[in-house]
């Protein structure tokens, strides 16, 4: 009741603020995952598009079209969110649409877009969204690939000389995927993979797992996970007197989890895209001028830190704008426009799409962060 | 593995059962007192814990935060008793039951939209700084989740056993008819075991949240922990139900550790079931206490 009142309001939000213009909206859905266990990205991806509509709205519309988000909730659930993607289609016979927040919820509705060929932008990680690409003509996605995140960390642990690490990981999607990419690219850098441990989603108390890993003689250790073990396996390591790096995944990248780990944070080390350390990044670099903008105009409407995954969504909506503002309201133009797109600068990075390649970034998408004096600091671009 | 590591083990599990105990606690002081099983004591214990890190977060010292956390979900215990049980007119188990299941539910989204999704945190209450035993670390905050504990049973056992009204309390849960007949004010004994189990509860959630983080949905998985404690010490027996919570614990952390990670709470909810297969009342339980 709740949800369907609140989308009520937003349409005639929307309607009065688009009462000005006479032309006709260009509808855009947006599926995510508000509530719900994966509402912690949902959420800041909801904020973000309806921040993006807001603004392109005042600011006159698409060439004059008023922007019509229509926005719905899958509470992380593949079911529902094959209802709400036809309903998109078929009832409110959308242009384009932005999201799943999940790679589960996004594999799902992948068939009913390509067969009523309407464009998908996916703001979820998983690489088989986009591939093979022959299968997926109608669908993109804007987050970085997972595997690009290991090659990432491993690059850094061959520059230092580590070459025996434990890995740590959650039994949830995000960190089963994670293990297996940790394990698939492990021999390609000379990596041994000594100590694999996993847990729950809810474990309170990683120091069973940790003490196997202590005793394996492991010089680096990798934690691939969602919240709140990022902050639970640095403070064990901690409380067990572990010296040894600690590595975690993109999955880190929100300032609450620092703080939750308090200084047991200091000196973690995690692949991630720019937006967290948006002011740090020298005038010059290409990415800085929308990282900043976006990081001040979000914090500053909602009062909350920044975090990557409402980039993606940023990302997803903006291509369609351009689309849309390009070659008007025409499904089949929109795809072929953002295809062909070269050179977008996003949160995420810089996309190049071409048709064997609807993701559009490459490793360089990510830098290495690191925790100093409790915040996010670039170590190495 | 090394003595060392092995007694570091048994610290973690400790630690762990150290919190599963103490919901395991407030579970057994409702069914004392009415006879069922309070589905929302999981959420006490969220409530206590989200609560005490909202006050402290702005800047209230540690034991305001944890006095004031406590009182405000007491009372609301209490409330939820008059406006939600009380009312009923024939109370039947099965009813009361889906009661505190509603409640359960509502609670939860009750916190998510106060205090959002997000993870919230609570300083340690006397720094993070590990205590070394023979090689291996202790959090100084197992020491306060296992103080607490101890005190509440302490607390309790004296309570039930030896003042009239908690004598007042066993003979509501063993017969209410008889109990109301002898001119015990039954709904008054029943608003009594709500509030102070909803204080306990709450209690609880403040001295775990240091170790386990609190978001509004941890209060579903430590009343399921805390509830196979409960069951697994007999139910109605705070000792017992101590004790199960410590061995769980252990049972998780020794799996983890010797055997693999990846079975741990396979190994700890096996133990559950062939320990109820052979004695259905729980290890120290026995079918006719209450």
């Amino acid at each position: 009741m709740f949800r369907k009142g609140l989308m009520l309001l937003l349409t005639v939000c929307l309607a009065v603020s688009g009462a000005y213009a006479k032309k006709k909206p260009y509808k855009v859905g947006a599926v995510f995952a508000i509530t719900g266990p994966a509402s912690w990205l949902g959420e800041p991806e909801r904020n973000t598009v309806q921040m993006i509509a807001e603004q392109v709205n005042r600011e006159g519309g698409i060439n004059g079209h008023p922007l019509e988000l229509i926005i719905e909730d899958t509470a992380g659930d593949e079911t529902r969110t094959v209802n709400a993607v036809n309903k998109l289609i078929n009832k409110d016979k959308v242009l384009a649409i932005v999201g799943p927040s999940r790679s589960g919820t996004t594999l799902a509705v992948v068939p009913i877009v390509e067969r009523a060929k309407v464009p998908l932008i996916s703001c979820a990680a998983a690489e088989a969204i986009v591939s093979p690409p022959e299968k997926r003509k109608w669908v993109f996605k804007t987050p970085q690939k997972d595997s690009d995140a290991v090659i990432r960390i491993y690059e850094h642990m061959k520059k230092h000389g580590i070459t025996k690490i434990a890995i740590i990981t959650g039994t949830t999607g995000f960190g089963a995927q994670g293990r297996k990419q940790l394990k698939k690219y492990a021999p390609k850098f000379g990596i041994e993979i000594v100590a694999d441990e996993t847990y729950g989603p809810r474990d309170t108390d990683m120091t069973p797992q940790l003490t196997r890993i202590k005793a394996s003689g492991a010089q680096a250790v990798v934690n691939w996970s969602i919240v709140p073990a990022q902050s639970i396996v640095p403070k064990n390591m901690r409380q067990l007197g572990m010296t040894i790096p600690l590595y975690q995944s993109h999955g880190f990248g929100n300032i609450k989890y620092v703080k939750a780990a308090g200084e047991a944070a200091e000196g973690i080390i995690f692949p991630c895209g720019r937006l967290l350390i948006a002011e740090q990044l020298p005038d010059d670099h290409p990415q800085k001028k929308v990282l900043v903008e976006y990081k001040r105009a979000y914090e500053k409407k909602f009062k909350e830190p920044v975090s990557t995954f409402g980039g993606h969504a940023y990302d997803a909506l903006w291509l369609v704008i351009n689309a849309l503002k390009e070659v008007g309201p025409d499904r089949a133009k929109i795809r072929d426009y953002i295809e062909h797109v070269k050179g977008f600068v996003g949160t995420g990075g810089i996309f190049n799409f071409s048709p064997e390649d609807h993701n559009g970034l490459t490793k360089d998408a990510f830098a290495i962060l690191t925790v100093k004096n409790g915040k996010f600091a670039l170590l190495e671009d | 593995m090394s003595a060392s590591a092995l007694l570091q083990l048994l610290f973690s599990g400790v630690t762990v059962g150290s919190i599963y105990a103490l919901t395991a606690l407030g579970f057994n002081l409702i069914y004392n007192a009415t006879g069922i099983i309070n589905f929302a004591q999981g959420e006490f214990v969220m409530l206590g814990g989200m609560t005490a890190a909202w006050l402290a977060g702005m800047g209230l010292p540690l034991w305001f935060s944890f006095v004031v956390s406590v009182a405000l979900v007491a009372a609301l215990g209490a409330s939820f008793e008059r406006l939600c049980i009380h009312p009923l007119r024939s109370p039947q188990i099965l009813s009361l039951i889906m009661i505190t299941i509603a409640g359960s539910i509502l609670f939860r989204g009750a916190a998510m939209f106060l205090w959002g999704k997000q993870t919230v945190y609570l300083k340690a209450f006397s720094g993070e700084r590990p205590i070394r035993f023979l090689g291996a670390a202790l959090h100084p905050q197992t020491l306060w989740v296992l103080g607490t504990a101890l005190v509440i049973t302490i607390c309790l056992h004296l309570f039930l056993r030896y003042t009239l009204l908690g004598k007042a309390m066993r003979a509501c849960a063993s017969n209410r008819t008889a109990a109301r007949l002898t001119g015990i004010p039954v709904d008054r004994i029943v608003l009594l075991s709500f509030t102070l189990s909803a204080g306990i509860g709450a209690a609880g959630g403040v001295v775990v949240t240091p170790i386990t983080l609190m978001d509004y949905q941890q209060g579903t998985l430590l009343g399921l922990k805390g509830f196979s404690a409960a069951v697994l010490g007999g139910l109605g027996n705070p000792n017992g139900a101590v004790a199960a919570g410590l061995m769980i614990g252990a049972l998780e952390s020794l799996s983890a550790g010797l055997i693999s990670s990846h079975y741990k709470d396979a190994v700890a909810l096996v133990a559950l079931l062939a320990v109820l297969c052979f004695r259905p009342e729980g290890i120290w339980g026995t079918t006719t206490q209450r």
